[in-house]
């Protein structure tokens, strides 16, 4: 498959534990597929993933994927501190860093290439009554961010995502995305 | 002349290989018989163990599959669940029961599945030669206990049906002897018992054990090997029903 | 029914099964394919199949020796540990001829290893694995779809072999996800059971077995199987062979490692290496004809594994030393990386 287009996002979403890392990487892929690219999503499994970090790796593209494993993302959107320290020296130049300023309390130093965005995704969470979507908000202001694919998708594909017995976070969920979104779009580029 | 006494279909037309005064003859006759009085011939499948009747399926005529040592209610519990209409049983001895299919046989018992299993102990391994099973009583002298068993050291009689009997997913567990006239009759009654409780559907396994003589490797003659079920075995193994909830 | 789904490996697989008329599935929990026992105890009982959770995947490997030999379709998953553990099954299976499925997801040793993705047990599934001389079919999908293409296949060879089929997977392609179809495939034309365990009614009796004591009759047994891995090895060869026909360099890959080396032949190609890419899909049979005749054109041979080396000595084998094979490999969890493999490339189209 010859194909021209430069389209190859490599994302790795890191936070510790409990923090919905997995399902937004899910969210991303799912919309992804949903929005015909080609994607791979790659979670961290087994006895790492209980109580101590957690990550995935999401690939989209407009072509075949050859490794579902990313050693420098051109994004990256970290939860907390440790995931900042570990993943932030692999970031490529001219990438995107999306971090949680509700739990990190500093300005990450990075390389001028960079395009940095502070988002304080708990506290907009709670905001929104529901902390457990802190994780939404993030991956929102990724969607705005980036713009390969929509947060209007994005919050569609949220049933498919989402465990049925979950479906009613669905709502707030959605508005996770749309508040993530939006934050982002107020941000001076 | 009318026909008092006659080879039962299910057990072949054949000489079996096995010594003189074994017991499993009697045993493969008694399932034979019961599989016969039950008429479930054409829906049985017999699994043979490792052992001295691994070649059982020579001698009883129904489906049958040879398995790895100790593996038969592994197998059993892979036929059973995909073939609820047919009637499996296991046929192991003391080394495939006891000693190297230990977990198989507990876990199938504690599943509960819809089995019958014919235990033949004989408190020794006769294929390989005369060696210590974990049913060998105190003192018995085989290939891999010169000296006797020594309880330290060697370990005691594993009381299996005693040990499966106290497991929720067991419905029948009973131990007889093929010692004489009497407890033949009475463990036929037995076997034929763990079968139709299977018939029935009963929510569990069903294990008969058989107390069973092995003259060659406990170098006695026949009778000897008769009596010293009697006399000796019978106090490690006491005889009698276990178990019958149904 | 042709609905792309966002799916993992293990779940795609499962899935793949049941569409192949899975009966009965037998398994025992380990990382990294427990989706599969988990999807299983969902999927099967809702279907009014087989279910079991077993004691030991020496349990289960014999479940499925039970079902299979009363003609049922049953497989069980696990991943290496426990792979090692069901290899008397694997050979009992064997001697009695009996259509198994056996799925590793495999993960990094020896011993307990790691659970990180692993393609250390080559060696094991393409050697038999368990004693005597016996062979399994190898299957090792690069792509979910892939995974689950092969399932509906692994049971229609294990079927018409009479023989345990083995998919050869990793902990990459048992945890990713990627959109995937799963849909029935037309089935392959199978001969009759009529060697299977279904009660002796209005026949003759039936019996699997293993154990031939007669003069002479384990040995005729062993041919009649040697017949049968030749009649494979002529019929059942699947391989892919990507840009090679002017390729100086071939890199051999296979699984989860040809998927990356393939991104980097693509690299490289643009870059002005002539490099192409052979990807066994079967295993065992080995695509050796395929390698051999490449072997003619190519200068160089690159061999790339999750494993210090295990593979490779099937391609030297095939290339019979008509030219230099390399070797680079990670192992124990490590991933040969896209410019790990690139740096091997270049310093192998330097040296021409």
């Amino acid at each position: 498959m010859q194909n021209t287009n430069k389209l190859y996002e490599e994302i790795i979403i890191a936070g510790f534990g409990g923090q919905g890392i997995m399902l937004a990487g899910k969210l991303l892929a799912q919309t992804a597929m949903k929005s015909k690219k080609e994607v791979t999503y790659m979670p961290s499994y087994g006895a790492e993933v209980r109580g101590g970090t957690a990550n995935c790796m999401v690939v989209i593209t407009e072509r075949e994927i050859a490794s579902p494993l990313i050693t420098q993302p051109n994004s990256l959107i970290v939860m907390n501190k440790a995931s900042l320290e570990k993943f932030t020296p692999r970031l490529k130049d001219n990438g995107l860093l999306i971090y949680n300023s509700s739990l990190i309390d500093y300005e990450p130093q990075v390389s001028k290439t960079i395009k940095v965005l502070a988002i304080p995704a708990d506290q907009l969470a709670i905001e929104l009554g529901n902390h457990k979507s802190a994780n939404m908000v993030i991956v929102g202001a990724y969607l705005q961010m980036r713009g390969i694919i929509s947060p209007d998708t994005a919050a569609d594909c949220l049933t498919q995502t989402i465990a049925k017995r979950h479906h009613k976070m669905l709502e707030v969920n959605k508005k996770a995305i749309y508040c993530g979104a939006k934050f982002a779009k107020e941000q001076p580029v | 002349m009318e026909t008092v006494f006659t080879r039962t279909p299910t057990l072949k037309d054949c000489t079996t290989h096995y010594c003189p005064g074994c017991g499993h003859g009697i045993a493969h006759r008694l399932v034979a018989e019961t599989i016969d009085e039950l008429q479930i011939a054409p829906k049985t499948i017999g699994i043979a163990p490792v052992g001295c009747a691994v070649l059982a399926y020579d001698y009883l005529d129904v489906d049958m599959i040879e398995v790895a040592h100790g593996r038969a209610p592994a197998v059993a519990t892979g036929i059973k669940r995909t073939n609820s209409d047919k009637i499996v049983f296991s046929y192991q001895g003391d080394g495939d029961l006891a000693a190297i299919g230990t977990a198989e046989i507990i876990h199938a018992a504690h599943r509960a599945e819809q089995l019958t299993v014919i235990f033949i102990n004989n408190a020794i391994f006769g294929m390989t030669g005369g060696q210590m099973a974990p049913t060998t009583v105190l003192g018995q002298v085989t290939a891999t206990s010169p000296q006797g068993r020594q309880a330290i050291g060697q370990g005691y009689p594993l009381q299996m049906s005693e040990l499966l009997a106290i497991l929720p997913g067991t419905v029948y567990v009973e131990r007889c002897a093929l010692s004489g006239v009497a407890q033949i009759k009475k463990a036929k009654k037995a076997i034929k018992h763990a079968f139709e409780l299977q018939i029935g559907g009963a929510n569990g396994l069903s294990l008969v054990e058989l107390l069973s003589p092995c003259p060659t490797y406990w170098r006695m003659t026949p009778v000897e090997a008769m009596q010293w079920i009697e006399k000796e075995m019978t106090k490690v193994f006491p005889l009698g029903c276990l178990k019958n909830d149904q | 029914m042709s609905e792309k789904k966002l799916i993992c490996g293990n779940e795609a697989m499962a899935e793949a099964a049941i569409i192949a008329g899975l009966d009965a599935y037998f398994g025992y929990p380990i990382t990294p394919q427990n989706e599969v026992t988990a999807y299983m105890s969902r999927r099967m009982p809702e279907l009014d199949r087989v279910f079991v959770q077993c004691e030991s995947e020496l349990a289960a490997v014999n479940m499925v020796y039970g079902a299979v030999a009363t003609g049922k379709r049953a497989m069980t998953s696990s991943s290496s540990p426990g792979i090692s553990l069901m290899q008397e099954g694997i050979s009992y299976l064997a001697g009695a001829e009996l259509p198994a499925v056996i799925v590793n997801v495999m993960r990094g040793g020896p011993g307990l290893g790691n659970i990180a993705p692993s393609q250390a047990d080559y060696f094991q599934a393409t050697r038999g694995g368990g004693h005597g001389d016996y062979r399994t079919i190898v299957l090792a999908p690069s792509s979910v779809q892939e995974l689950a293409d092969f399932m509906s296949l692994a049971f229609d060879l294990a079927d018409q072999y009479r023989i345990t089929v083995m998919v050869l997977t990793d902990g990459i392609l048992g945890q990713m996800m990627e959109p995937v179809i799963l849909e029935k495939k037309k089935q392959r034309k199978l001969p009759p059971k009529n060697w299977a365990l279904t009660g002796a009614k209005n026949r003759k009796q039936n019996i699997v077995r293993s154990l031939w004591l007669g003069d002479g009759v384990l040995e005729e047994l062993n041919r009649k199987l040697q017949k049968k891995y030749d009649e494979i090895q002529k019929k059942e060869i699947l391989c892919e062979e990507y840009e090679i026909e002017n390729a100086e360099i071939i890199v051999v890959a296979y699984g989860i490692a040809a998927r990356i080396a393939k991104g980097t032949v693509d690299k490289a190609k643009k870059e002005g290496i002539k490099v192409g890419l052979i990807r066994p899909i079967t295993l065992w049979p080995f695509p050796a004809e395929q390698i051999s005749r490449a072997a003619e054109k190519a200068k160089a041979f690159l061999t790339v594994e999750l494993s210090c080396g295990q593979m490779v000595e099937d391609v030297r084998l095939a290339v019979a030393g008509k030219v230099h094979v390399e070797f680079y490999g990670r192992s124990g969890g490590g991933v040969p990386s896209d410019s790990e493999i690139m740096k091997e490339i270049k310093q192998l189209a330097a040296k021409r």
